[in-house]
């Protein structure tokens, strides 16, 4: 089977944030890390690589040319090679130009399940998974809790309000993934020096069949306006004194649904 | 979203600023490491995160190693991850180092764990050992399935191990080892035990395996320091073991010395990890804890006492390093491992003294690491060489006079 686990290089949830003038999130290498939500996605192809013998692994990454430190990192957890999309044409990309060109890449390395995470840390979106899916015309199972591959079906439990929902589809599909699928792993000493000999190649927009006019910036629908910091400080409520300072905890907990 | 870097060095320029460098790492070292040395410090800083500091102040209040651990540690690839071949990762010097100051950002009983296992076991084996020995032991070893502990000191042989009394005396193909072996990490739960004795020609190693007749360990209690390590003694009575196990391709003090330099070498490091925990811990709390109004970072006397922990740490930081790098070209005299080992113990324990201050009365708990940290750091200072003796080694390389003795 062969498996692409598409991941994202984002900025560390902790590093501090900064915007270019045309409000573009400013990218440090220093920062960069990969998406922590596709970490579940990454888990999740090598689990499949695992219980399905013969599988083959490549982290497709969309990004800038110093994203194939970030590719590596994945590598270095275990897969079988990297694929780095990156042209300067791309810079500006919003999600459907993102997931214009994955597609393109999926159909060019060939895939039978494609898996990602369910959102990028950075943006925060959540919509390139379907978009691509809607590119490719192959069906989407979406926040995956779990994930069986049986013969040529893919079957995934979603997490639903009470319980959960099975869905399947037949290979090649696409799966996004959320959190409580897995527990990714920490890549290994071993692992690390294994990364560096893994084959990574890069891709440009020509070498996919793209025209420049159709991403990047000047393609983009989306556009960010403006952005703020949140403020995290949290307020709490006092109850003073003796006068229903009990009551109105109990109501208050009543109404959050502990008691 | 692509940003290129010239772009950017541009708009920097014509701010005429540089932007102000992260408070824990000042000096920007990071810059000076390779990706693939920070990927193994990011993927041990996150393991302690996950797996060390959410447990490691109970196994010291309880005075516990946690060897649950273990097979976590070897998965990631950290016995012996500095040695080639035989299920060895193969990493560099500053690799190992990293390693060790993320261990022992978690706890220095930890990072001694590792140490013991990679620098002072299996190096010896892999260096001095047969090619049977090094088939047989190091990938158990790497893999934790047998953990090794290094008997060097004696109750009346610390500083000094050529007075050891230990001895090993050939009887056909066995040596029979008598005497015993102090404050010996590891000890009370390792499979085997290199053993350092007195031949009758010259001291040698010997591998010694747990249930050998005539070897008994116990362990030492009753720790103010070092808690979540499992330091023990020793005991070797008409003990034989065969002479197969000796070590053949060392002979001398230069053995076990030559082993301790390995672990000298992951303890300049990893006693800045120790150093960094305690400064993160006293800068944030700075920040926060208000008293006459305001925090208490604002008051200069605990801004000098920032200034000192940030400018040390820097010192210790690049010592170490450039000490790895040495040592990556096969350049490292062990005159500049006394200095790296002896100046960044010696800070680490000022910092988290220092440190420990800041916090006040909180500082004094298990809440936070800095007063486990400090304990700990007073068993690393003296271990591997105390204070003293560092300070002899690096008099006498410069002077070329001997004040030992
Ligand atoms: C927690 C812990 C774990 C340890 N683990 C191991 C281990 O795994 N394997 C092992 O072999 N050992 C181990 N050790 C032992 C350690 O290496 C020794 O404690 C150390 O070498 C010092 O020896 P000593 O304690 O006998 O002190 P001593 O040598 O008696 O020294 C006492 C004091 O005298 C000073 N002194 C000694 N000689 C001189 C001199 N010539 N000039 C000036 N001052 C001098 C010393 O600096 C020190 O201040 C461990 C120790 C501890 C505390």
């Amino acid at each position: 089977m062969n498996i692409v686990v598409c991941m994202k290089e984002t900025p560390s949830t902790t590093a501090e944030k900064s915007f270019t003038a045309d409000m573009r999130l400013e990218r440090r290498k220093e920062d960069a890390i990969p998406n922590p939500f596709d970490e579940y996605a990454i888990e999740e192809g090598l689990r499949q690589q695992e219980k399905n013998p013969g599988s083959t692994v490549t982290m497709l990454c969309m990004g800038p040319a110093t994203a194939t430190d970030t590719i590596r990192k994945a590598l270095a957890m275990g897969g079988d090679r990297g694929v780095l999309v990156t042209d300067p044409a791309l810079a500006g990309s919003d999600a459907i130009s993102t997931a214009r060109v994955l597609a393109a890449a999926l159909t060019k390395i060939g895939y039978d399940l494609v898996i990602f995470g369910n959102a990028a840390a950075d943006a925060y979106g959540g919509v390139v998974p379907s978009a691509v899916a809607e590119f490719l015309g192959k069906p989407l199972l979406s926040y995956a809790s779990q994930l069986g591959i049986a013969g040529d079906k893919a079957t995934i439990q979603r997490q639903a309000e009470i319980g959960y929902n099975v869905v399947e589809a037949p290979l090649p599909a696409l799966v996004s993934v959320v959190k409580s699928i897995n527990e990714p792993r920490y890549p290994s000493m071993k692992g690390i020096m294994a990364s560096k000999k893994k084959p990574l190649d890069t891709f440009s927009l020509a070498d996919l069949g793209l025209d420049a006019a159709t991403v990047g910036g000047a393609a983009a629908r989306e556009k960010a306006l403006g952005a703020e910091k949140v403020s995290t400080q949290r307020k709490g409520e006092i109850y003073v004194g003796n006068d229903g300072a009990a009551d109105r905890v109990v109501a208050f907990l009543v109404e959050q649904k502990v008691l | 979203m692509v940003d290129t870097a010239p772009e950017r060095a541009t708009r920097h320029a014509a701010h005429g600023a540089v932007a102000m460098p992260s408070a824990t790492d000042l000096y920007n070292i990071d810059s000076l490491l390779t990706d693939d040395e920070r990927m193994v410090r990011d993927t041990v800083k996150k393991f302690v995160a996950g797996q060390v500091l959410p447990i490691i102040g109970e196994h010291f209040e309880a005075g516990t190693f946690p060897r649950e651990l273990i097979p976590a540690i070897a998965e990631l690839g950290l016995l012996g991850m500095h040695l080639e071949g035989y299920g060895c990762a193969g990493l560099n010097a500053v690799c190992y180092g990293l390693a060790c100051q993320e261990l022992e950002f978690g706890d220095s009983g930890l990072r001694s764990f590792v140490s013991v296992q990679g620098s002072l076991a299996m190096f010896p084996i892999y260096a001095y050992g047969s090619e049977e020995q090094k088939q047989h032991w190091l990938p158990k070893m790497a893999a934790g399935e047998v953990i090794g502990c290094f008997g060097l000191t004696e109750p009346d042989a610390g500083s000094n191990p050529s007075g050891m009394q230990t001895t090993a005396r050939k009887d056909g193909d066995t040596y029979i080892l008598n005497g015993t072996k102090m404050w010996i990490t590891n000890g009370g739960f390792a499979d085997i035990a290199v053993v350092w004795a007195k031949a009758e020609d010259g001291i040698r190693g010997f591998i010694v395996e747990r249930g050998t007749p005539g070897f008994t360990t116990s362990d030492v209690h009753h720790k103010l320091s070092l808690r979540a390590s499992v330091t023990s003694e020793l005991h070797f009575a008409d003990c034989r073991v065969p002479a197969a196990n000796m070590l053949p391709n060392v002979r001398g003090l230069r053995g076990p010395l030559s082993c301790l330099d390995e672990a000298r070498y992951g303890i300049a490091w990893g006693v800045n990890g120790a150093a960094r925990a305690c400064y993160e811990s006293a800068l944030d709390y700075s920040k926060t804890r208000v008293q006459f109004d305001r925090p208490i970072g604002g008051f200069q006397l605990t801004q000098r006492k920032l200034a000192d922990i940030a400018t040390e740490l820097i010192k210790a930081q690049l010592l170490a390093l450039q000490l790895g790098r040495l040592k990556d070209q096969g350049l490292a005299h062990p005159v500049q491992v006394s200095v790296a080992k002896r100046n960044n113990c010696r800070q680490a324990l000022n910092t988290a003294r220092e440190a420990r201050s800041i916090l006040g009365a909180n500082g004094i708990t298990l809440e936070y690491p800095i007063s486990r940290h400090m304990n700990n750091l007073e068993s690393v200072f003296t271990y591997e060489g105390t204070d003293d003796i560092h300070t002899l080694i690096i008099g006498q390389a410069i002077t070329g006079l001997n004040a030992f003795a």
